[in-house]
């Protein structure tokens, strides 16, 4: 039945940005259902500003695809959450909007940087909402906060109204509590859409299965070596034993690209961030350009004053990895990597079905914890791949450590998002249980 | 000193909608930003999707230039700040362009054919246009309406030598454009032009944004005339980029300022690479402009440079073959040398001519009715008339209300008569052996009879009236 919801959240986390009192919502299979979106989807009528003063006052003219499909299923968008500046962190705590705190330790980082949704659906002020993930950010909030969160194959979810960080990276993907209800969003969203050239027509109608009898599981190297805290290793390793008690078989496998997947990921997704940004200067939408000064000078010190130091920072770098003279020894060898990692991760899949290993190698850090962002970017190294391969990654909850939670991350072929989906519910329904 | 040439000409395709979203480009007299979307807007979020409509021009093109067409070419962006560029980057070809290595055949100043050879074709999207307010307002409008049209850049190699062959070879281009049907030529703004040029071992300099078929000649004139100059006083050619001022007709200086860009090309993200080698085959090409030339001469016996004028442009070709079957030498001279002179003069169009009107007019030509000087006559009021948006009036019509007819018969020897009676000084003169008195007092008879008459048999009916001691 189709109605309104009233959605007057107590929100002490401070996960949304912007908060819609009566959002209504239509007849469907999520009729009624409180649905958090983040800042960067495009949502008509409501503000979106990606966490950024340089959008502050956006109103988006028109609904991304998954804002549509969304409405159309009935769900009710009930706000716009907090998150990194234009996605860029790992904490939400480059937010021009403010920190959000995780509600499991508010002294943490909810991870980012979808860390508004991973909060919202932690604190329980909405079942499920939706996140994006260019490096990890759907992942890593899931994994700091306790909730499932799933990065679906490149190009299986439209982008369209997505504002973009990294296109050849990021995707728009579900989280919620459980497994099944990541699995149910995905099936709402995971819809072919002809304006993302980079789309596939095929979309996920799925119901999980925790039948995972005789399924092959790669146990990268990498996942578990230098910088992994041990007491996290443990915890997925653990959690690789509950598969294998449901009759997964492990089997080792290796991943030796991942030496330079962090330093291509920075490369590949500053110079794309670095033209994708160039557009917010004032003349079109948000805050407006001084008139009095020169374009050139009015775009400089608009630029200047609105964007965080995280986004100018990364701005500069790409800006300086495509220059001419230097894009041949940074964004064409980021390039050779990245291909490496995707051959890499083919080879691997040749043995196994899916690879598990934590989605971060360690629990949720202290608010202002990394402050340097070299460090920051380290925390990266295990969700990063799956992007750069454009392969399909869930993370589940798999314990605590320090009574904070860890994430059991699960990745799969291309296009193979439901057998994720089937291996990380068939863990959470046997540790549920 | 050797003259070497190379242009880069960008074509506005005559697709529908633009390039990467469905917005109309038919915004000819419309409102500012009426023809925009999130797409050519570049709305944060917005996505290109590629018009399917532009890539097939873009190989229909390239097939009629002879042009490979690679495996694969990709889309990629062009980097730069401009506020008529709303996403900050262009999205444009670049390393891997749709298609390579062509050829368009043209004649060199001697008249020989020769070849200038085409380097690349490949899409891109136009930026919006800065509308400056008169007055000196101290901002500028932007209006995105001509944002995102598909255009076709055209690179050729350094072939051309002269600017009158430049001229030449862009006449050429634009009529196997307009044959394939992806251009329309008389479109405000539709052709650009960028034209490299330097002197044999002379630095070279680029022209950009020539935005007329008579300002490409011009300019390059006048940078001929220019770096002559420098090297005669001893003085280098600077390698720099120069715009063009069409009012002024001179080039000046860009500063330097264009060399300073780095536009940080990389491959588009948001489009797969395009995979269209094996469309090409499917296209059928109509019949282009040296073959529809070379019919013209053999089907209807008209010279080699009617032929050339002629098909020079689909229209005028097309009404011509629609005359021709009056008279077709005829029709050829009248449309070549006094119909196009006559359009060119009002600034119209072979569309806005009545064929069939004109054809009368042609029949009432060859059958001597009226002599050409009416006739050109007649066909300035009709062409006034169709200018107006008044009704062509058919030409036997004018004839009768002007009294144009021919004049024959008594009418003609009373005023030889009028005129001989009212010069008897010419006539002496004449007499005398003066060839020019014969040609004032036939003038004198053409303005009597104001044009009516033919003038070589009027020279013989006046000497001979004279001369049979008429008087």
């Amino acid at each position: 039945m189709a109605g309104t919801l009233e959605f007057s959240p107590d929100d002490r986390y401070n996960a949304f940005i912007t908060t819609c009192r009566q959002a209504p919502f239509a007849d469907g299979p999520l009729a009624g259902t409180a649905v958090a979106v983040k800042d960067n989807i495009s949502t008509a009528g409501i503000q979106t500003t990606c966490g950024s003063r340089i959008l502050e006052g956006y109103i988006p003219p028109y609904d991304a695809y998954v804002v549509e499909l969304l409405r159309s299923s009935g769900a009710a968008i009930v706000g716009k959450t907090n998150m990194d500046e234009f996605g860029m962190g790992s904490t939400t705590e480059t937010s021009a909007f403010g920190p959000t705190r995780n509600p499991v330790d508010p002294g943490r980082v909810p991870g980012g940087s979808s860390g508004g949704s991973a909060a919202a659906v932690a604190a329980g002020l909405v079942p499920m909402a939706l996140g994006t993930d260019t490096g990890g950010s759907i992942r890593c909030p899931a994994a700091f906060c306790g909730i499932a969160g799933l990065k679906p194959t490149y190009g299986r979810v439209s982008r369209y109204g997505l504002i973009a960080y990294a296109n050849s990276l990021e995707q728009i993907g579900p989280m919620a509590r459980t497994v099944e209800d990541v699995s149910r969003l995905m099936s709402v969203i995971a819809r072919y859409d002809p304006r993302d050239s980079t789309m596939l027509d095929r979309p996920y109608d799925h119901r999980p299965s925790a039948e995972i009898k005789g399924l092959r599981v790669g146990i990268p190297e990498e996942y578990f070596g230098e910088g992994v805290d041990p007491r996290v290793g443990e915890s997925v390793r653990d959690a690789i034993g509950v598969l294998e008690g449901l009759g997964a078989k492990t089997v080792p496998v290796s991943i030796p690209g991942m030496r330079h997947a962090l330093a291509a990921y920075y490369v590949i997704c500053t110079s794309e961030a670095s033209s994708n940004l160039a557009r917010f200067d004032g003349v079109r939408y948000g805050p407006a350009v001084d008139t009095r000064k020169s374009w050139h000078e009015a775009y400089q010190d608009l630029r200047l004053e609105k964007f965080g130091t995280e986004v100018r920072r990364r701005i500069m770098l790409g800006t300086f990895a495509l220059s001419a003279g230097y894009a041949g020894r940074y964004y064409a060898k980021a390039q050779i990597a990245r291909r490496n990692i995707r051959e890499d991760f083919e080879r691997a899949f040749r043995e196994v079905d899916v690879i598990a290993g934590p989605t971060m190698p360690t629990v949720a850090f202290r608010l202002g914890e990394k402050s340097d962002p070299l460090s920051m970017y380290l925390s990266d190294i295990l969700t990063v791949p799956a992007n750069l391969a454009g392969i399909p990654a869930i993370s589940v909850p798999c314990g605590k450590v320090d009574g904070l939670p860890v994430g059991l991350q699960i990745m799969g072929r291309q296009f193979e998002d439901e057998r994720v989906v089937d291996a990380a519910y068939a863990y959470e329904q046997e540790v549920r249980a | 000193m050797k003259t070497i040439i190379g242009l880069e000409i960008h074509v506005q395709l005559s697709t529908a909608t633009k390039l990467f979203c469905g917005c109309s480009t038919d915004y000819r007299d419309d409102e500012p930003n009426t023809h925009c979307c999130p797409i050519c807007l570049g709305l944060p979020g917005a996505l290109p999707r590629i018009n399917r409509k532009a890539v097939e021009y873009g190989l229909r093109v390239a097939k009629a230039l002879g042009m490979t067409v690679p495996e694969e070419s990709e889309f990629a962006r062009k980097n730069y700040f401009y506020p008529d560029l709303p996403k900050a980057y262009q999205i444009t070809q670049y390393d891997k362009p749709l298609a390579v290595k062509g050829a368009v055949e043209i004649e060199d100043d001697e008249g020989h054919e020769k070849i200038v050879r085409i380097t690349r074709v490949h899409l891109e999207e136009d930026p919006g246009r800065l509308v400056h307010v008169a007055g000196g307002s101290k901002y500028s409008l932007v209006d995105y309406n001509r944002s995102g049209i598909p255009l076709l850049e055209i690179v050729t190699e350094p072939d051309m030598r002269s600017p009158q062959e430049a001229r030449r070879f862009l006449n050429k281009l634009r009529a196997i454009l307009e044959y394939l049907g992806v251009f329309d030529g008389e479109r405000e703004g539709g052709l650009r032009v960028d034209a490299n040029i330097s002197l044999e071992g002379s630095e070279r300099v680029e022209v950009k944004n020539i935005s007329s078929y008579k300002g490409v000649e011009k300019a390059l004139t006048f940078e001929v005339t220019r770096q002559k100059n420098l090297l005669r006083r001893g003085q280098k050619v600077t390698r720099e980029t120069r715009h063009f001022m069409e009012g002024r007709g001179i080039t000046t200086s860009a500063r330097g300022k264009e060399e300073e860009h780095d536009y940080r090309y990389f491959p588009e993200p948001d489009l797969r690479p395009l995979r269209v080698s094996d469309w090409v085959a499917a296209i059928e090409l109509p019949e282009l402009p040296t073959a529809r030339k070379n019919r013209f001469m053999a089907q209807y016996g008209i010279s080699p440079n009617h032929a050339r004028t002629l098909t020079g442009d689909p229209k005028l070709a097309d009404f011509y073959e629609h005359v021709a079957s009056v008279d077709s030498v005829l029709a050829a001279t009248w449309v070549a040398d006094t119909l196009l002179g006559e359009l060119n003069y009002r600034d119209m169009g072979i569309a806005a001519v009545p064929a069939d009107r004109f054809m009368e007019l042609l029949a009432l030509i060859r059958a001597e009715t009226i002599t050409d000087k009416a006739g050109v006559q007649v066909l300035r009021e009709m062409l006034d008339a169709c200018a107006a948006g008044k009704p062509c009036e058919p030409p036997g019509v004018i004839v009768e209300r002007e009294g144009l007819a021919r004049a024959t018969g008594d009418e003609f020897t009373q005023v030889v008569e009028k005129v001989v009676a009212a010069n008897p000084q010419a006539v002496e003169d004449y007499r005398a052996g003066k060839k020019g008195a014969l040609n004032f007092l036939v003038g004198q008879v053409m303005k009597e009879t104001r044009g009516r008459a033919d003038p070589r048999e009027l020279g013989r009916i006046v000497s001979e009236f004279i001369d049979t001691g008429g008087v």
